[in-house]
């Protein structure tokens, strides 16, 4: 990247530091970080939405709709989740691509599974054998976004659920005296007075949002954890010309360093949000903030 | 093979007793369940051990932690921050490297970098720090009544702590204990992704389940049979816990007695 990096056989110390620390291959890494970035980005609030319908879907009248939120909520209670990340990925894709099988292909006589193959046929292969190299990353990329938004959506769901659950019932008693629909009390009574039963909740949720990145690893994408174990890792100086020891250590103590940066950070952000949204509620934090002030 | 054989070459494969090789192709169910069982000794071993040292740690953090003292809060404190605001997954990754170069300088640390030594310290320090933020809870919600009758019988010191706070404190946090108990166990999943080497193939219940679906290209029977384990396991928990929460609130009427409600505080 500089100028004096032409030979770094030659240099020392923090010089040497310097060069080392911006080579390709370490652009790449300061890259994943952003990946990590943009998945928390965008998973949150599609696992908010999920969350949103899965909530709404367990608080309805009709029984088979209100059984299918209730089962969205329970099925990620008592299992691993890192076992429901790395089942979706594999079954999502394998969805996706048998539905376009079955769309594609409708003379396609032979079984999907044959033994230990899932096969379908070339034009319903995602991506397409002859894409480009970074249509595969985003299609891997994608499906990891919406196994987390899965994942996570029931999470929220159960949150906000919860939430609706604990707005005082005389406030929506309130609403239909008033002569409102079903439809009008859930709109404009019961979800802005939520948010601030659900806060506590969706901040822990998001904490271990944060915590759950490194698990794109195992789904197969070139993550920070990825990188990290790839620089790390003993270099000789017959591949790169900066030939260093294990120093994978290092390179993790950077990752444990972020992410204690990214709890403090929110942490910090979270509470103030919360003594936003508990200014003038007629819950004990409003109580204390008005005694307070 | 029949599922008996199958039982009885496989079940304790996960600890290298029986059959060397795994099944490498026509993967019958049974064997599926048997070597996936087979992995839960692992979790359960992690699990039951993580939680019974860090216990102990757990108690004297959260003691530390509701000190008036800075010398001795303030390190309780970043200890439970550092632990409890980071990944899992990158904390094994991190303490197995650390451990890998200490052993190359010191051969002390030889076995540490072996997951049934490794893994298990990360575990503990782990879930030392979770627990010791839910009994540090549980601490500041003492009623004050009880310590002010603890002082009234001119109770001070240990024998105060003892036989009152420590009783109450773990009485009330019972409940949100139960509830780290599962999650632990269930975090055990993440050894054998995390640097740490399933040495010869024995591994946990996750990592024979990837196995058969990386095999078998078919996720819909390993992980549902992982989850029915994992399903009894919690089940199990929850009794066992059950029945020390009955104990520890022998004293009381029955419905003011606190009740285990499934919180979701999941990945670590």
């Amino acid at each position: 990247m500089f100028s004096y990096c032409t030979d770094p056989s030659t240099l020392g110390g923090l010089t040497w530091l310097s060069c080392f620390l911006t080579t390709g291959v370490h652009l790449s890494f300061y890259l994943s970080f952003f990946k990590v970035l943009g998945l928390l980005a965008v998973t949150a609030p599609v696992a908010l939405a999920f969350g949103f319908l899965g909530a709404m879907a367990a608080r309805a009248s009709f029984a088979p709709v209100s059984w299918l939120g209730k089962g969205y909520i329970a099925i990620v209670r008592g299992v691993p989740d890192i076992a429901f990340f790395l089942f979706f990925v594999i079954a999502l894709d394998q969805v996706f691509e048998y539905t376009r099988h079955r769309i594609l292909c409708p003379d396609w006589d032979q079984p999907v599974r044959q033994g230990n193959d899932f096969i379908v046929c070339q034009a319903a292969k995602l991506p397409l054998g002859s894409s480009p190299e970074w249509m595969h990353e985003t299609y891997a990329f994608g499906l990891a976004v919406i196994t987390f938004a899965i994942v996570f959506g029931a999470f929220a769901a159960n949150v906000l659920f919860g939430a609706m659950r604990a707005v005082p019932r005389a406030q929506l008693e309130t609403g239909e005296a008033y002569g409102m629909t079903q439809r009008q009390t859930f709109w404009r009574i019961l979800v802005p007075q939520m948010w601030v039963f659900a806060l506590p909740g969706l901040s822990n949720l998001w904490m271990v949002l944060i915590k759950a990145t490194p698990l794109l690893f195992l789904l197969g994408i070139e993550d920070i954890v990825y990188w990290a174990r790839e620089l790390g890792g003993t270099k000789t100086s017959k591949f790169t010309s900066y030939p260093h020891g294990d120093w994978r250590m290092w390179y993790f103590l950077a990752l444990l360093i972020f992410y204690l940066l990214m709890t403090k950070v929110s942490e910090t952000l979270l509470g103030r949000l919360m003594a936003r949204l508990t200014l003038g509620q007629a819950t004990s934090g409003g109580e204390a903030q008005r005694k307070a002030a | 093979m029949s599922c008996i054989e199958t039982i009885q070459s496989y079940a304790f494969r996960s600890l290298g007793f029986g059959e060397r090789l795994l099944p490498r192709s026509d993967f019958t169910l049974c064997e599926q369940v048997t070597l996936i069982g087979s992995g839960m000794i692992w979790n359960i071993y992690f699990g039951v051990f993580a939680l019974l040292t860090g216990f102990f740690m757990a108690t004297a953090l959260a003691v530390a932690k509701a000190s008036p003292r800075a010398a001795l809060r303030k390190p309780a404190e970043w200890f439970i921050f550092l632990f409890r605001g980071s990944p899992l997954f990158i904390q094994f990754f991190f303490a197995y490297f650390l451990f890998l170069s200490l052993k190359s300088s010191y051969p002390f640390f030889g076995n540490f970098t072996a997951a049934w030594l490794g893994a298990l310290i990360v575990l503990f320090l782990n879930t030392a720090a979770y627990s010791a933020e839910i009994f540090y809870g549980a601490l500041q919600s003492i009623p004050k009544g009880d310590t002010e009758a603890a002082d009234a019988y001119g109770m001070s010191g240990w024998p105060r702590f003892r036989r009152i706070v420590w009783p109450t404190m773990l009485r009330l946090a019972w409940p949100a204990y139960t509830n780290e108990a599962i999650f632990l166990f269930h975090a055990t999943t993440l050894v054998f992704f995390s640097g740490f080497p399933a040495w010869q193939q024995r591994g946990d219940a996750l990592y024979y389940a990837s196995y058969f679906a990386d095999k078998t290209f078919n996720p819909f029977v390993p992980y549902p049979i992982l989850a029915g384990y994992f399903i009894l396991l919690t089940l199990v928990i929850v009794s066992l816990f059950g029945l020390v929460n009955r104990h520890l609130n022998r004293h009381l009427p029955a419905n003011t007695r606190p009740r285990f409600k499934m919180r979701m505080n999941l990945i670590r």
